[in-house]
């Protein structure tokens, strides 16, 4: 409103814990929210073999295939998935304050979810579909979690995900760039050809896909 | 946390006994990372390592250091450490912000690393917000330092004859007379809460400073930079036959990944 004074964020992104500030209703309700027993930040990985969640044999694999966002799992709903070829192996059960994921696995498009496959004729072909947000206290721990219920077997980790062509970077205007575009990033242990360009910089990726 | 890189020939972790570490602390106009990004840069620094931690906020990216084609294909992430030994001098550049709540954690480890590799000093470089200055201190440099009980017995002299500023106390609290003054550094991020630990675990640590707002700090990483040269000599300052002074700006060499940073070139449409 006219005469607000609005302290503008620094882009350092600095969080002084020695000036605690005020709550405005909306924060002190999340708070409440987080503080309760049910909405807790630690995240739970499921899989089918573990009727009671506890920890069992590790999954053998040797390709696995993340879709990170809404647009990256509807791909694969689209064109790779199907009940003949994939089963269910597992859930993500989380919280945050975008979304929150059960642990049903009879979901719908629309739904925040976080599903992973395996490949029926090669057991070691896991996928996995994650529509909901992982918030960026949640990924780290969404990493150890699901990595360390593998046994590595010359694992080849390929993500796919989307970002808005408004952030991308470069000389020109986006408003004239042909999109949607492919851009890729890879370790010096890939090899293989990759199928698009490389992300110049200074672009950069973030959140799950990153980490 | 510190993961050495594989250069290949199963060489062992490197040795960083007596180095210096230089770093940033995420701080009001990133000014400290800049100037970081300047000294990696320059002196074609080579990365060594990286931080595995869950404390800062995940990015990955393509060689930001990128001259050509061949080597702009290098994955590059949120903390790596680069090393330089003809100089001993090992540098920590980190590129995101911290999670909630996990700031502490990561200045505990970060200084128990420091101890482990034994490291001869820390060089903090920072920033505290401009507009919280006092009356004296908008006038003169915008510069300052700050070094702990066992660094100052070694370069206190060198402070001094370099005419550097050491960081004024402030009162505890404000307009009340006869307060214990404390260090105070708003906008400054880690910055005094390393300093306060290395203080009392007696690590020998400098803090460099400059006063900033938000906007372009270029300017301030260029100013920051310079000061941190006087006293560590990291290039040499060319005498400016023209006028005569010594202006060493140009000789530091802008990273490729500060390209568009503030957008990209406009629709011509727009016209």
């Amino acid at each position: 409103f006219f005469g607000e004074v609005v302290v503008a964020p620094s882009r350092a992104g600095l969080d002084e814990e020695e000036e605690a500030p005020e709550e405005t209703p909306e924060d002190r309700e999340i708070r409440k929210e987080i503080e309760k027993k049910r909405y807790r930040r630690e995240i739970d990985v499921l899989w089918s073999w573990q009727p009671g969640g506890c920890a069992g044999e590790p999954l053998v694999c040797s390709r696995f295939i993340v879709a990170i966002g809404r647009n990256a799992a509807a791909f694969l709903s689209s064109f790779i998935l199907d009940s003949v070829c994939w089963e269910v192996v597992g859930v993500v059960k989380l919280w945050n304050e975008w979304c929150k994921t059960s642990s049903t696995t009879n979901v719908l498009p629309t739904d925040s979810f976080c599903l992973f496959y395996r490949l029926i004729s090669d057991p070691t072909v896991l996928l996995c579909q994650c529509s909901c947000y992982v918030a960026e206290d949640q990924q780290f721990q969404w990493l150890e979690k699901v990595f360390g219920s593998m046994q590595k077997k010359g694992l080849q980790v390929t993500i796919l995900s989307t970002c808005p062509v408004a952030d991308y970077k470069t000389q020109e205007s986006t408003l004239t760039l042909v999109s949607p575009f492919l851009k890729a990033l890879k370790t010096k242990e890939f090899q293989e050809q990759v199928c698009c360009p490389l992300l110049e910089q200074p672009n950069i990726v973030r959140d799950l896909p990153a980490a | 946390m510190f993961i050495p890189c594989d250069r290949g020939g199963g060489s062992a972790a490197p040795d960083f006994k007596g180095f210096t570490l230089l770093m940033p602390a995420v701080s009001v106009g990133n000014v400290g990372q800049l100037a970081i990004d300047l000294v990696i840069s320059t002196l074609d620094m080579t990365k060594v390592g990286y931080f595995y931690t869950d404390c800062l906020v995940p990015m990955v990216g393509n060689n930001p250091y990128a001259t050509a084609e061949e080597n702009s294909m290098e994955l590059s992430i949120n903390a790596e450490v680069y090393s330089l030994p003809s100089k001993k001098l090992v540098v920590l550049q980190i590129r995101s912000p911290f999670i909630k709540n996990k700031y502490r954690p990561f200045c505990e480890t970060l200084l128990s690393w420091v101890k482990s590799s034994k490291y001869a000093r820390v060089v903090l470089l920072s920033s505290s917000h401009a507009y919280q200055r006092d009356d004296e201190q908008l006038l003169g440099t915008p510069l300052r330092y700050l070094l702990t009980p066992d660094l100052e017995k070694a370069v206190g002299g060198r402070m001094k004859e370099l005419n550097w500023k050491e960081m004024e106390k402030v009162a505890a609290y404000p307009g009340i007379s006869n307060t214990d003054k404390v260090l105070h550094i708003p906008g400054g991020g880690i910055t005094k809460l390393l300093f306060t630990e290395s203080c009392s675990e007696g690590i020998q640590m400098a803090v460099l400073l400059k006063f900033c707002s938000e906007g372009d700090n270029i300017p301030d990483a260029f100013v920051l930079v310079n000061y941190l040269n006087e006293w560590l000599q990291l290039i040499k300052s060319e005498v400016s036959t023209s006028n005569n002074s010594t202006d060493p700006s140009s000789q530091w060499k802008i990273p490729s990944s500060w390209r568009l940073l503030f957008g990209n070139g406009l629709p011509p449409a727009l016209f």
